[in-house]
């Protein structure tokens, strides 16, 4: 007697083998939309974020070995799992608090183009200065993914990242990869389809070593934007923003684009199409 | 709608919390930023100490640290950069003759006797037949020959050099000579894409933040050779250059030359930043960090296809976008009648005495005229030009008609008829260095600035200093020549 094959585990093996999530890739291209998910790619310059981006568009755009290669946002798409997703590949820039063209394109996008998940792409051999970003990025969104590239160089040099404790301390998870060898991205594909199914979520970083100078205006700023704006996910960085004197966060608030942020943040992301143009400035 | 969204916050509660963070800020001791910066850092550090774990070994000097002792040594950095670009300019010179005949020998030489009697069997019109074969078949297919074997072996070389790591290195050794003339060490990084495109170098100046120093940047980038003007360099330092010296020394004399005239640009962009950051662009000069990346093993296929397709075809395509239209206006100006001659032998007449002056003659000025568009086609209109008003028996088929010159040899003959010296030579690749950029570029910088002003400016001042120093030049010359 034979046993009817048990199709389940079998199944389930599949769904853990590289070769079976990498062909449910589909690279887009510049295929027009809709878009069931928008995603943001951002990270320090010359990290890799271009070949990230081309390994899961199927777009060549040109990677060049030194930082400011991309200026301007680049877009392109992929379906995963049966989902479309909008890739944006935002210019590389070390943080969100200057005032540059090429940060403010990258924070502009971030913040209100509201990406259902942003990837921060981050350079192993560098964590440490890298992890600037990604704490500011967390700061603005808890939607996040970090892409822990370059994790073959990081060795040849002898060091090695815990991800299993980066991504205990950062609350968002944590991917290991080598994008110029496509290592790890299945593994970054299937993260970023959870978060943006939003099957798992960061617990939302916050700095920990809050300045105490600023402690008490920040919580004081903080209670009355989450009052004005309720459900704003990222009220305190908004704050920490308009303490700074930041201009551009303060006309936003004029124009009154921060309430609809707030509103599409209180009917949730899924199924929403949304154009992924920034508002004209 | 959703009842649970909330209400936009009405004017007053904006002000309220604007007026707020104001008065809040006023009662913070010290620099917020700095604040926050120094908490960032805290907290990455922190986080980064209890993942990272790094060999508890004594660093060996590795093969990065020795490469980058050596080109980015104060001593050696400069001359080594100069040297690799130069004997880039030699592999794109010696490499590209001989495809470049043959491209000529296909698309030229039997492709447009092949058209005209095509053109002849269908029955169009002496004036149709002319305009679309000799205008703009000839002048396409000219730039197509003169143009895609240099930029098929220069730009993957550049590529390969960009991914191999080298080029923040040149930004870094550029970064002093930046500094001191006023401007922003980043400007290295918009002055490298410059010598690709002056149009992407403007672009890029993106990465600069302090607008005064980004103007800088955008006014001096058609000082960096775009690869328009880069043909035109070549061929006529080969023709003219290359000449005068044993032909086994040519093809390194020509590179040494076009180096030459690069590095003059070079020597512009630095006397221009410290010139503009010395009176209309007075300010501070801002620092920045610059990381050089690890060097990574270029792949060598996929940089090839990307360059191919990114750069090669793309700048061939706005060429021959460009150069159509232009090769049925000079067909129009040599062919349409302005009392003895052509409209072009007027012109040329008109301007000649002008372009004599600055050692140059009436053709090359109307051919930067009509180039106005695209430096692409300066070279094809100035042979079509120069055919036209020395009635060149046997080379030309009539009036405007591109000369079949299927090698640089050719070329030269055809232009040393018309009158050019060693003089016109070097004025050319003077003054192809030292013109307005092209009105792509212009467009461009006029949507960078938003300025009417400071484009004009970038129009002006390149231009005004090409004329004096073609000028001069000339002047110099013939006073030494006796």
């Amino acid at each position: 007697m034979s046993t009817p094959p048990n199709p389940a585990p079998a199944a389930a093996a599949c769904a853990d083998c590289d070769v079976y999530r990498a062909a449910r890739l589909h690279k887009l291209g510049l295929q027009p939309g809709p878009w069931d998910h928008v995603v943001a790619l951002a990270g320090n310059p010359n990290t890799g974020k271009s070949t990230v981006f081309n390994a899961l568009t199927g777009l060549r755009q040109h990677t060049g070995n030194w930082p400011g290669k991309t200026v301007a946002r680049a877009e392109g798409g992929f379906a995963y799992a049966d989902r479309r997703f909008q890739l944006v590949d935002l210019p590389g820039t070390y943080s969100l608090l200057s005032t540059s063209p090429d940060e403010e394109i990258a924070r502009d996008f971030i913040l209100f183009g509201r990406p259902d998940v942003t990837v921060v792409v981050a350079d192993a051999t560098r964590l440490e200065r890298n992890l600037n970003l990604v704490l500011q990025v967390l700061e603005i969104t808890e939607r996040a993914v970090v892409c822990l590239n370059l994790v073959d160089e990081a060795k040849r040099h002898g060091i090695q990242v815990d991800e299993r404790q980066l991504t205990r301390d950062l609350g968002v998870p944590v991917i290991p990869t080598s994008a110029r060898f496509g290592r790890g991205l299945p593994e970054l594909l299937a993260a970023i389809a959870e978060m943006a199914a939003r099957k798992v979520s960061g617990f939302g970083y916050r700095l920990s070593q809050e300045p105490p100078a600023i402690r008490a205006a920040l919580a004081d700023l903080t209670a009355r934007i989450e009052q004005a704006y309720p459900g704003l996910p990222n009220a305190r960085w908004i704050a920490m923003r308009l303490l700074g004197g930041d201009e551009r966060v303060a006309e936003a608030l004029r124009r009154g684009e921060l309430s609809a942020l707030a509103e599409r943040a209180a009917r949730g992301s899924e199924g929403v199409l949304r154009e992924s143009s920034l508002p004209a400035r | 709608m959703n009842p649970a969204s909330p209400a936009p916050a009405p004017a007053p509660a904006v002000e309220e919390i604007l007026a707020q963070a104001r008065r809040l800020r006023e009662g913070i001791p010290g620099d917020i930023h700095e604040h926050l910066v120094e908490s960032l850092y805290a907290d990455a550090g922190r986080i980064a100490e209890r993942s990272v774990s790094r060999p508890d070994r004594p660093a060996r000097p590795t093969f990065d640290r020795t490469l980058d002792r050596i080109v980015t040594s104060r001593v050696w950095g400069l001359p080594v950069m100069i040297l690799l670009f130069a004997f880039m300019f030699w592999l794109t010179i010696a490499g590209a003759n001989v495809p470049s005949q043959w491209l000529a020998g296909i698309l030229v030489e039997n492709g447009h006797p092949w058209l005209r009697g095509l053109a002849d069997a269908a029955g169009l019109p002496g004036w149709l037949r002319g305009l679309l074969v000799d205008g703009v078949y000839l002048s396409t297919a000219w730039v197509i020959s003169v143009m895609l074997p240099p930029m098929a072996i220069f730009f993957p070389l550049f590529t390969l050099l960009e991914d191999f790591g080298y080029i923040p290195r040149v930004a870094f050794n550029l970064d002093a000579l930046f500094k001191r003339a006023g401007a922003h060490g980043k400007q290295a990084m918009s002055t490298m894409m410059g010598f690709g495109c002056n149009a992407a170098g403007v672009v890029s100046t993106r990465i600069i933040d302090s607008p005064r120093e980004r103007l800088i940047a955008i006014l001096t980038n058609n000082f960096a050779l775009c690869n328009g003007r880069w043909p035109t360099q070549i061929l006529i330092a080969t023709i003219f250059l290359g000449s005068l010296v044993p032909a086994h020394l040519a093809g390194v004399v020509s590179a040494g030359a076009v180096a030459g005239v690069a590095l003059l640009g070079l020597g512009c962009t630095f006397l221009v930043a410290w010139l503009l950051s010395r009176t209309v662009l007075k300010g501070q000069v801002s620092t920045f960090s610059l990381e050089l990346p690890p060097y990574r093993p270029p792949r060598l296929w996929q940089t090839l296809y990307t360059s191919v397709l990114d750069r090669t075809l793309l700048v061939l395509w706005r060429a021959v976008v460009f150069a159509a239209p232009a090769g049925a206006v000079i067909w129009l100006v040599a062919n349409v009648r302005w009392g003895e001659g052509s409209v072009a032998e007027f012109l040329i007449a008109g301007m000649n005495p002008f372009g004599l002056a600055l050692g140059l003659n009436g053709v090359i000025l109307l051919a930067y005229l009509i180039a106005i568009p695209a430096n692409e086609i300066v070279i094809p209109t100035i042979l079509m030009l120069t055919a036209l008003v020395a009635r060149l028996a046997g080379v030309g088929e009539g009036a405007g008609v591109l000369v079949h010159a299927d090698s640089p040899a050719l070329v030269g003959e055809v232009l040393r008829a018309g009158g050019w010296t060693v003089l016109t030579a070097v004025n050319l690749m003077l003054f192809s260095l030292l013109h307005n950029p092209c009105s792509t570029t212009l467009y461009t910088i006029y949507k960078e600035t938003g300025s009417a002003r400071w484009t004009t400016l970038a129009a002006i001042l390149p231009l005004g200093m090409g004329v004096t120093l073609t000028f001069a030049v000339a002047t110099v010359w013939r006073f030494l020549a006796g």
